[in-house]
């Protein structure tokens, strides 16, 4: 068992760390403060390829494998959660759904802009009365002549105001199983941005990651061609269910960048900061809990790196990508609280950097599957 | 149009500086980056690979792990990558170097040469203008600004005060400051292409026209008699004063170091 890393995935590291300490962390708190969304930083990544890293080049992206995906989302979240779950939302949400589902026409037409960054991609799946129950679905699309007609709303969609194509999930019909039980069809489409009868809601006030924009999506009588429905009728909540594995390994990693952030961070800030005459570092106390933070984040590196490893080279990787979750994302907020409790009275104004990744790391026990649905999954394989 | 850029990795001044027993530095127990006034010059040929599809290849000397830096440069977007190492060629000063480069550009197809101003390592800002002697070419060093008009260069040569603009015929050699441009990233897919490349290795027997004279710490003038790291400074103090205050203040101090 080898875990030292590939002479690429050293410099693509360097790479990474380099792009978020010059052009990232100067602007992490503003972002935060302003909740403006950081466009010319996407910009920047595009260019240089960030969002389009597990894209095969045929399709305009860098042809690397997940976990260089996993560590950009890593680097950039340690110093801010929000232009982490930018990468996160638009790789795994909506081009890898492409990319696995796509036909091949859809494919050409949509990943060489959202791998170079031209077009940025977003995921519609929840909805007020369809969280966890991803099953409770109410957005309808109704087949009319070469077009179906997409009616209903989605809420919370990160991305939601900034990107130009959009994975949606609609009822599509109702069928009975064996026991005359009703069950709903759910089948996945692309949709863009201007389609007529496409609009924005309410813009969400968030705790955490306050730049990323997180918006309603509203669909009245908004028509999509035939063609753009993503996989086969249907499909869709099986489709779902496959991306938001994927999405939870950059989940994981944008978990992982901000306890590794919050602990960098921390270690400089106890060599500095003095009471009763010495550093705070050389107390007992902070020393081991600097030792529980670096080996929690150690153990949260090894089930996200596996998990993109998984992902790589196994067709089902539910397990993996939940069990790294769900682990990254209780470190997360462990060891951000840690870093808070050990700056003090510092560490509760937004002034300094850990205020802000407390706050981000919540999110992450949250969304794309609570902890509570990760256990389900996990626990679920155990019992089979 | 084909361009060599010579590179060098050096010693990154965030880590240790360590030394061999004979003084030279330990390269292979130090943390490197690329030369930043090489980085600079390699932007600038890679600017002028956009501009006019020019072939650029990064040339280094250096013990096998300089070969990193090739890859790097070449995650940036450099052609190809030539590596002369060879354990006679260790602990060359610039005039060792310059030959040994010198030696190397001979088996290589060239319109410009662009080197860094000097390495950080050295500071002697010789090896360019050195090499361009060896090879009988015209060299325009301090370039802040490099243009391409038909088959000569366009360069703002930088002083203290002004800047000369000055036209050479290529071939030729121009030295970069750090100041010329802002460095581009390497690429993620950059760095996977890179990582596979082949790169070019010679040793000692490909240099054409050298003396072995000539060459390594035994054709060096320049002997290290005693290195060390630099004296390091106090942490100071930090006050916080109002202006007045404060020029008391340091009068007062430098009159008592007896500085005034």
């Amino acid at each position: 068992m080898d875990f030292t890393l590939s002479k690429e995935h050293e410099m693509a590291r360097t790479l990474f760390r380099e792009f978020a300490e010059k052009e990232v962390k100067p602007l992490a708190q503003e972002v935060d403060e302003t909740e403006v969304f950081p466009r010319a930083t996407v910009e920047k990544m595009g260019k240089l390829g960030f969002l389009g890293i597990p894209v095969p080049k045929e399709y305009g992206g860098q042809g690397c494998d997940i976990l260089t995906y996993a560590m950009c989302v890593e680097e950039l979240s340690k110093v801010c959660g929000t232009t982490g779950v930018i990468v996160s939302a638009h790789t795994s949400l909506c081009v890898d759904p492409i990319l696995t589902y796509g036909t091949e026409e859809q494919k050409q037409k949509y990943l060489p802009a959202l791998a170079k960054g031209e077009k940025l991609g977003a995921f519609g799946l929840t909805e007020p009365g369809a969280g966890t129950d991803a099953q409770g679905q109410q957005t309808k699309a109704v087949l009319d002549g070469d077009e179906y007609v997409l009616n209903g709303s989605k809420i919370f969609i990160t991305n939601g105001k900034e990107a130009d194509v959009y994975i949606i999930f609609a009822i599509t019909g109702v069928v009975e199983d064996a026991k005359g039980r009703k069950k709903k069809i759910i089948s996945a489409f692309i949709v863009d941005k201007g389609t007529p009868g496409f609009t924005f809601g309410t813009k969400e006030k968030k705790m955490g990651i306050r730049g990323s924009s997180t918006y309603e999506l509203i669909f009245t009588d908004c028509r999509i061609p035939k063609e753009n429905m993503l996989g086969k009728e249907g499909k869709g909540f099986g489709i779902a269910m496959h991306t938001l594995d994927g999405g939870r390994i950059g989940i994981a990693s944008q978990a992982l960048g901000l306890a590794e952030g919050a602990l960098e961070t921390t270690i400089e800030y106890v060599k500095e900061r003095k009471q009763f005459g010495r550093a705070i570092g050389a107390f007992q106390n902070t020393q081991f809990q600097l030792a529980d933070m670096a080996t929690k984040c150690e153990a949260a590196q090894m089930m996200v790196y596996k998990a993109a490893r998984a992902k790589e080279t196994q067709k089902v990787y539910s397990v993996e990508a939940a069990k790294a979750k769900l682990y990254a994302a209780e470190v997360a907020m462990e060891v951000t609280t840690k870093a808070v409790q050990l700056h003090g009275g510092y560490g509760y104004i937004r002034e300094y950097d850990v205020e802000r990744m407390m706050r981000d790391a919540k999110i992450t026990e949250i969304y794309e599957g609570t902890s509570e649905v990760q256990r389900m999954v996990i626990s679920g394989a155990l019992l089979k | 149009m084909k361009i060599v850029v010579c590179i060098k990795q050096v010693p990154d001044t965030k880590g240790g500086v360590k030394f061999n027993p004979d003084g030279t530095l330990d390269r292979a127990a130090m943390l490197t980056i690329m030369n930043p006034d090489d980085k600079a010059g390699l932007e600038a040929a890679l600017r002028l690979k956009d501009q006019y599809d020019a072939e650029v290849t990064v040339l280094t000397m250096g013990l096998p792990k300089a070969e990193e830096v090739l890859r790097e440069a070449m995650a940036m977007g450099a052609d190809k990558g030539v590596l002369v190492t060879d354990r006679v060629l260790g602990g060359a000063d610039t005039w060792a170097t310059s030959q040994t480069l010198a030696g190397a550009l001979r088996n290589m197809d060239y319109d410009l040469i662009i080197t860094g101003r000097q390495a950080i390592d050295g500071d002697t800002a010789q090896v360019g203008p050195q090499i361009s002697e060896h090879l009988g070419l015209p060299v325009i060093s301090y370039a802040q600004n490099i243009k391409v008009e038909g088959d000569s260069v366009i360069v703002e040569r930088q002083y203290d005060d002004r800047y000369h603009v000055l036209k050479a015929k290529m071939p030729c050699l121009i030295t970069a400051l750090a100041e010329l441009n802002e460095p581009r990233y390497m690429t993620p897919g950059g760095i996977f292409d890179a990582c596979k490349a082949e790169i070019t290795t010679w040793g000692r027997v490909d240099l054409k026209d050298v003396e072995d004279s000539n060459l390594g710490l035994k054709g060096s003038p320049t002997q290290i008699a005693k290195a060390s790291d630099k004296v390091r400074k106090g942490k100071g103090e930090k006050f916080t004063l109002d202006p007045a205050e404060a020029v008391g203040y340091i009068m007062d101090k430098l009159s008592e170091k007896h500085i005034i």
